[in-house]
């Protein structure tokens, strides 16, 4: 089997694309333990569960963005081809 | 893309035009920002003609449009206090625009707001709002606190600034992106019997929640950045 130079350089970005989603461990574990405190806070305070509600939610999607850095290099490695 | 698929997620050329001999296009994206606007022109009109001739007691466009502002203006006043209403505006105005571009994957069109050449400019106003602020209220502190804990940190500090605008507009554009593609795939490239029923919890999730969530978190984090320099 013949593989071209071209063929080689798009499978190493498909592997490197698969480790960058390895960022999402991150984010996971973060909005677990964020998800986790809300509904600690709302169970001793029920009345503010709307305050707590928002907060949690503004603060899982700041915590994202990690991941999503990830999955912006996975793209472009998958479908910019930037070394292709 | 490559690959031979059937899955179709990209941004496709509608319109070629040559400007200063550079080759453009109109996309997509443009059209749909096309529709967008002209639906909320609509909207804008429709409620003026409303509100010009409010009556006491309210019928269901007017109660919609007074539910609306009183929760832009919690929304502004929670975080902004006192300057709430120089914002209010401009909150209001990007708060409907990034809600119908994200939900505008529902209506059929290619989500708009899943081109980062839209939500980068989004993000360039906000840091452009943010350093007027900066500067105004400021004057030459607003460059010297670049310096400000010690010397050293100022190329830190100078990251923060400039991070700012990419990481709301990457936030948003890599939310909307993913939801894009999950759907490209799920209707590329499964068996017909997989497509009835199963996408409209994906839509839920990816185009509903998502949406209204990054939506809400884009006009939040602009508020956060922009009373800092208050």
């Amino acid at each position: 089997m013949n593989i071209s130079g071209q063929d080689f350089i798009y499978g190493c970005s498909a592997i490197g694309a698969g480790l960058a989603m390895i960022a999402g461990i991150g984010p996971g574990v973060g909005q677990g333990i964020a998800a986790g405190h809300g509904a600690a806070a709302v169970g001793r305070n029920p009345g503010a569960k709307s305050d707590i509600t928002s907060t949690m939610l503004l603060g899982q999607a700041v915590a994202e963005t990690t991941g999503l850095y990830g999955l912006v290099v996975a793209i472009i490695l998958m479908f910019v081809k930037p070394f292709g | 893309m490559g690959g031979g698929s059937e899955a179709d997620f990209m941004i496709h050329g509608v319109v070629k035009y040559t400007l200063f001999g550079q080759e453009l296009w109109l996309t997509t994206t443009t059209v749909g920002m096309t529709i967008i606007t002209i639906v909320l022109l609509i909207l804008a009109f429709a409620a003026n003609r409303t509100m010009k001739k409010a009556t006491d007691v309210p019928g269901t466009f007017q109660n919609i449009i007074e539910l609306g502002m009183e929760m832009l203006e919690s929304m502004t006043t929670g975080i902004l206090g006192k300057e709430a209403r120089r914002f209010a505006n401009y909150i209001g105005t990007i708060f409907l625009f990034i809600l119908f571009c994200n939900l505008s994957g529902l209506a059929g069109l290619r989500t708009v707001t899943a081109d980062f050449g839209v939500t980068f400019l989004l993000g360039l106003v906000t840091f452009a709002i943010v350093q007027y602020q900066g500067i105004k209220n400021h004057g030459v502190g607003h460059f010297t606190g670049l310096f400000k804990p010690l010397p050293v940190l100022f190329p830190i500090n100078l990251i923060g600034e400039f991070a700012n605008p990419i990481s709301i507009s990457l936030r948003l554009f890599a939310n909307m992106l993913s939801g894009v593609i999950i759907l490209g795939l799920w209707y590329g490239m499964l068996p017909i019997f997989a497509k009835i029923g199963i996408p409209a919890a994906l839509h839920v999730y990816c185009d509903l929640f998502s949406g209204c969530i990054q939506t809400y978190v884009f006009c939040m984090l602009t508020m956060v950045y922009v009373n800092d320099k208050l």
